[in-house]
């Protein structure tokens, strides 16, 4: 099982490939839709990859919630 | 009892397509909706769509396309066996679209039906035509996927009403040439009833199309590129040999997403990939066959080059196969 700061390494990865934003840009506090200008399709994209790194089932109405980079670190190291 | 003389292989021998001529740009849906041009190019990747009149039926456009593809295959429709209209908006349940068609294309009184697999009813209709060839039943059948979703969209609803569009293409598919040639390899498909929900007409009085916009994505983004690896497995080919990849044009970055996951599995960085839906939308059932149509006009696709069509949608249902470029 991956700690919070191999999961946060982890998610930003994905969210460089998905959405070509720096790793560096991707911390805890930054809003996937305000701050890292993502979107709903995007964020699926991220979500699918997720499960499959971590192998914690994020579905949809789950990942609406997910409103931080810190909110999907913490609900994936609660369902990994 | 005696069966009909069975052939090994069947190809496509012509296509043809056929859009309305009324354009709606994203702008004309600016001042219906609230949504504007960066937003859909972005989520969908449509620049575009044609939508038909009220006096043009979907049989009307069935029968404009299969005359394209007879016209294309040099082809006498009175030579044909059958008649396949792959279709979901019909509008009514009774009568079918293809016993209509056939009468207008110039071959009254051939087997017909619909297939409703929704968008991936051409796909479905293709391979089942392709078994009627090589198993005797017909020698040559026209595939048609035609669709008037403007008569079931919620023009107000700003998710369903960027992205569908009205449009027909067909296919003359009959036995190949030599007894080794396979123009139509065999069909991947299957569905997912249980998903039943996800994309679907409301059976309330608003009668329009609604859609689980991410469910639907998340499916699409990660199931049918396995359809698509398992339809060149079946043909005996690997992904690097696909030419050209045309999966239905549900959404721009469904298609990416499924020509991204091919790459990863071997298939060609210059492997030419459909984008047809930025000046069509979402035709359902039409927009593999226009697709083709449209990039072979364009040059991009050529005769004998090895395609990759793969369809998905309501159902849910899939289906894809392998064919020849005509």
């Amino acid at each position: 099982m991956a700690d919070n700061a191999e999961i946060l390494s982890g998610l930003a990865e994905i969210v460089e490939e998905v959405a070509g934003i720096d790793t560096a840009e991707v911390t805890r506090e930054k809003s996937f839709v305000d701050d890292l200008d993502i979107d709903s399709l995007s964020m699926v994209e991220i979500a699918v990859q997720a499960e499959d790194k971590f192998g914690a089932k994020i579905p949809d109405d789950q990942l609406a919630e997910l409103k931080t980079v810190g909110d999907a670190v913490d609900f994936i190291a609660k369902h990994q | 009892m005696r069966l009909p003389d069975t052939t090994a292989g069947a190809r496509i021998l012509g296509i043809g397509s056929i859009q309305p001529d009324h354009v709606v740009t994203n702008a004309d849906l600016e001042k219906r909706v609230e949504t504007d041009d960066a937003w859909i190019r972005s989520r969908v990747g449509i620049a575009e769509r044609r939508i038909a009149d009220a006096e043009t039926s979907l049989p009307d456009l069935a029968v404009e396309a299969g005359k394209a593809a007879l016209k294309d295959a040099a082809f006498d429709p009175a030579e044909l066996d059958a008649v396949v209209v792959a279709t979901c908006t019909m509008p009514n349940p009774i009568p079918n679209a293809a016993a209509q068609v056939a009468t207008g294309v110039g071959a009254a009184g051939v087997a017909a039906f619909d297939v409703n697999a929704a968008c991936a009813g051409f796909c479905y209709g293709l391979g089942v035509a392709a078994d009627m060839v090589r198993a005797g039943t017909a020698r040559h059948v026209l595939v048609i996927g035609a669709e008037k979703l403007s008569d079931w969209i919620d023009w107000d609803d700003r998710s369903t009403c960027i992205i569908f569009a009205d449009a027909a293409g067909a296919a003359v598919v009959g036995p190949a040439a030599t007894g080794d040639e396979v123009g139509v390899g065999p069909v991947a498909w299957g569905s997912a009833g249980d998903r039943a929900d996800a994309i679907r007409i409301l059976g309330d009085t608003t009668n329009k199309l609604h859609q689980e916009g991410q469910a639907v994505f998340r499916w699409a983004t990660t199931a049918v590129a396995p359809v698509a690896l398992d339809a060149v497995e079946r043909a005996g080919l690997t992904p690097a040999d696909v030419d050209v990849l045309i999966p239905h044009q549900a959404n721009l970055r469904i298609v990416e997403a499924i020509a991204k996951k091919l790459r990863q599995k071997g298939a060609r960085e210059d492997m030419v990939v459909a984008d047809d839906i930025v000046h069509s939308g979402n035709t359902s059932s039409a927009s593999i066959p226009m697709a083709l149509d449209h990039m072979r006009a364009a040059g991009r696709v050529r005769s004998g080059d090895v395609l990759l069509l793969v369809g998905f949608g309501a159902g849910l249902s899939y289906a894809g196969q392998v064919v020849v470029c005509p």
